[in-house]
């Protein structure tokens, strides 16, 4: 069988099954669409919520950025696990207790306020949408691969299906649905990389792989990539920051911490049936997400191995790689590179007309590139497509080329959905039904719920086509709008008895305030191109050299800063919201607001 | 709720999380950024101990830290009478 027609073969059958279980898991009443009736067993939950986390940004996008940035990538692997241990301790059990189920709502009884589930709702949507936006590049990435087609074609396919798949069931629908897609994203995770370790280092465990020698010889794998780096006048891959230590340290809290404050995420928390299986949930949850972000590194890392291998064959056996005969001819380049020449993704240009392709670090200032004709990189690769070429590159069987693009779908589908349903849960029900049109009937509420989902997807599409970022970077930018507004509120929501609903919105407003200015000065205004104001303001990463896409931290500082500032100038909180967070704390007894559960 | 003695639940359970977040800052902001440079002398297999912790240590130990702290705080909630039914 052909390689087109086995991928289709696999990515059809797994959609069969995603859409077989919504089928019969369909939900029924409102409560249901949203949190799946409150009894969902902490593993099966831990596995959706794997599948729910996992995004176009874990699968696609991330070993591809890790392999790009060496060391430094370990940002997005700390940052995007680290936050769990955070979420199990600070809010899930909490929130559980409490017994709402959505963010806005919880700041809506907490800060005694609709005016706190208003500004809930506002930064709930603009850290969703901005996911979304990361999700749809890498929903365009592997679209536009699997049917060959250009990458904005990609994006246009990839929103019609999200819509269908999205608004075809609720929450209930979605878990058991995201178990599958667990099953079909891990297994189309770690079969090319067991192949690819077993290949390069003899042993078939990846986490182990990488820290293993090179097959038949005795330099480890990690020192041989440091070697082959620096002779393309790449950083050393073990050991580069990701532009500073300060950079990477804020990064990582960013990601952490916007974790711990991403709706989709915390939702999941509250349909658990007790405060007990929350905190063991969050745990499931992270060993399902391990296995994959473990893989992570050993994947970037044999991926880089690989392409520069293929590339520049002599590297292997210690030769010349500046001879002149030393780099692959472009007319006689693997099919892999020309399959994805189709998506505009990879491209080629042949700076100094030898027919060779040399790639390297074009901006390396080593004059033994001058001297041997090199005249600048000529192979660009998009970051994003790394995961999915990688078992192309490495010469893998057709079977397993088609599980990834089964697996890559799985995740972008799954976390669309997900994000979409806060989305429609925030828009319908908490700033509608409750602020707005409070005669909305249930059906009303769920037409509503997908009308604003098909609003969503098309924003989100619309500027995918020109995403700020590759897909992990765009989402990064979506962690830290959580990290710097959603977060900090939870938390002093639970830990701060005498927190006032002035300090809270004052906080969040100032938090994500600040980050949306830093992140739009670099990526334009709302992400539209040309908007960039950078410069006008002291230049790229002007606050002690940290990035945007880091900023969520520094935000999150000013939230709590903000808040307690508010707090110690307003009235105080009346007694029995600090008695209602007094009862929250405890895990005994009814949950802590009336009328629910 | 008033038979419990709340405060001093809170004041057990506030002394877990620092404990657990004691640890969870040291392998991962310590050993995996700030202490990297340092620890990347000594090797782990082929593994320099720094990215070690960074890419694959640091993760293995944030799974055990939920796992205990789950255990710990089910403990905590016996000991003070005020676990679910």
């Amino acid at each position: 069988m052909s390689l087109q027609a086995i991928t289709y073969l696999f990515v059809g059958l797994s959609f069969a099954l995603y859409i077989g279980i919504a089928i019969w898991a369909r939900a029924g009443s409102t409560k249901e669409f949203y949190a799946a009736g409150g009894n969902v067993h902490p593993v099966l939950n831990g596995m959706a919520t794997g599948a729910d986390w996992m995004s176009a940004a874990s699968f696609i996008s991330m070993a591809g950025l890790i392999a790009a940035m060496g060391y430094g990538g370990a940002l997005f692997l700390m940052g995007w696990t680290g936050g769990y241990v955070l979420l199990a301790m600070l809010l899930a059990p909490y929130l559980r207790k409490f017994g709402k189920f959505t963010v806005p709502q919880f700041f809506g009884t907490r800060y005694y306020s609709k005016g706190a589930s208003t500004v809930g709702v506002f930064c709930l949507l603009a850290a969703s949408l901005t996911y979304i936006i990361g999700q749809m590049t890498g929903v365009g990435v592997a679209f536009s691969r699997f049917l060959g087609v250009s990458n904005s074609t990609g994006i246009y396919l990839g929103m019609a299906i999200v819509f269908c798949y999205a608004v075809f069931g609720g929450m209930k629908g979605i878990t058991y649905t995201q178990c599958a897609q667990y099953c079909v994203l891990i297994l189309a995770y770690t079969v090319p990389a067991v192949f690819i370790s077993l290949h390069l280092t003899g042993n078939p465990i990846p986490q182990l792989g990488l820290g293993s020698d090179m097959i038949g010889t005795s330099v480890s794998l990690l020192d041989k990539l440091d070697l082959i780096s620096q002779d393309l006048g790449f950083a050393q891959y073990t050991t580069s920051y990701r532009l500073s230590m300060l950079n990477t340290f804020v990064y990582t809290v960013s990601l952490m911490i916007g974790t711990a404050g991403l709706p989709h995420v915390i939702m999941r928390f509250f349909t658990v049936p007790t405060v007990k299986d929350a905190r063991s949930s969050a745990g499931w949850a992270l060993v399902f997400i391990a296995i994959l972000y473990t893989t992570a590194p050993a994947v970037a890392a044999m991926a880089k191995m690989n392409l520069i291998t293929t590339i520049h064959p002599t590297v292997m056996s210690n030769g010349d790689i500046l001879a002149p005969d030393a780099q692959i001819k472009y007319s006689e380049r693997p099919d892999w590179m020309k399959r994805w020449e189709v998506t505009g993704l990879l491209k080629f240009e042949d700076k100094n007309g030898d027919g060779r392709i040399q790639y390297y670090n074009g901006k390396s200032k080593d004059p033994k590139f001058a001297a041997a004709g090199w005249k600048g990189n000529e192979l660009s690769v998009n970051r994003d497509i790394m995961v999915l070429a990688n078992p192309e590159i490495a010469l893998l069987p057709n079977w397993v080329i088609a599980l990834v693009a089964a697996g890559g779908l799985a995740a972008a589908l799954s976390t669309a959905a997900g994000l979409l349903l806060a989305i429609s849960s925030a828009i319908s029900h908490d700033l509608l039904k409750e602020k707005f049109m409070p005669n909305l009937t249930e059906t009303q509420e769920l037409n509503a719920g997908k009308l604003s989902m098909a609003g969503a997807i098309v924003v989100a599409g619309y500027l995918g086509l020109n995403p700020p970022g590759f897909a992990a970077g765009t989402v990064a930018i979506a962690f830290g709008l959580a990290a710097s507004s959603i977060f900090p509120a939870l938390m002093m929501g639970i830990f701060s008895k005498t927190m006032n609903k002035q300090g809270a919105i004052a906080g969040m407003l100032a938090g994500i305030g600040v980050t949306m200015f830093y992140v739009f000065a670099h990526k334009g205004i709302f992400f539209l191109k040309g908007t960039a104001f950078v410069d006008a303001i002291g230049g790229p990463n002007f606050f002690f050299g940290i990035e945007p896409n880091a900023f969520g931290a520094i935000g999150a500082i000013v939230n709590f800063a903000v808040a307690f500032a508010v707090k110690n100038v307003t009235e105080p909180v009346p007694a029995h919201i600090a008695k209602m967070v007094e009862d929250v704390r405890i895990p005994k007894g009814s949950s802590a607001v009336d009328g629910a559960h | 709720m008033s038979s419990h003695d709340s405060e001093g639940y809170w004041k057990a359970t506030l002394g877990l999380i620092r404990n657990v977040l004691i640890v969870w800052f040291v392998v991962s902001y310590g050993f995996g950024i700030l202490l990297a440079p340092a620890l990347n002398s000594i090797h782990l297999g082929g593994y320099p101990l720094g990215f070690w912790f960074a890419q694959q240590g640091s993760m293995y130990i944030f799974v055990i830290l939920i796992f205990v702290y789950a255990k710990l705080m089910g403990n905590i909630d016996k000991k003070f009478d005020v676990h679910e039914d």
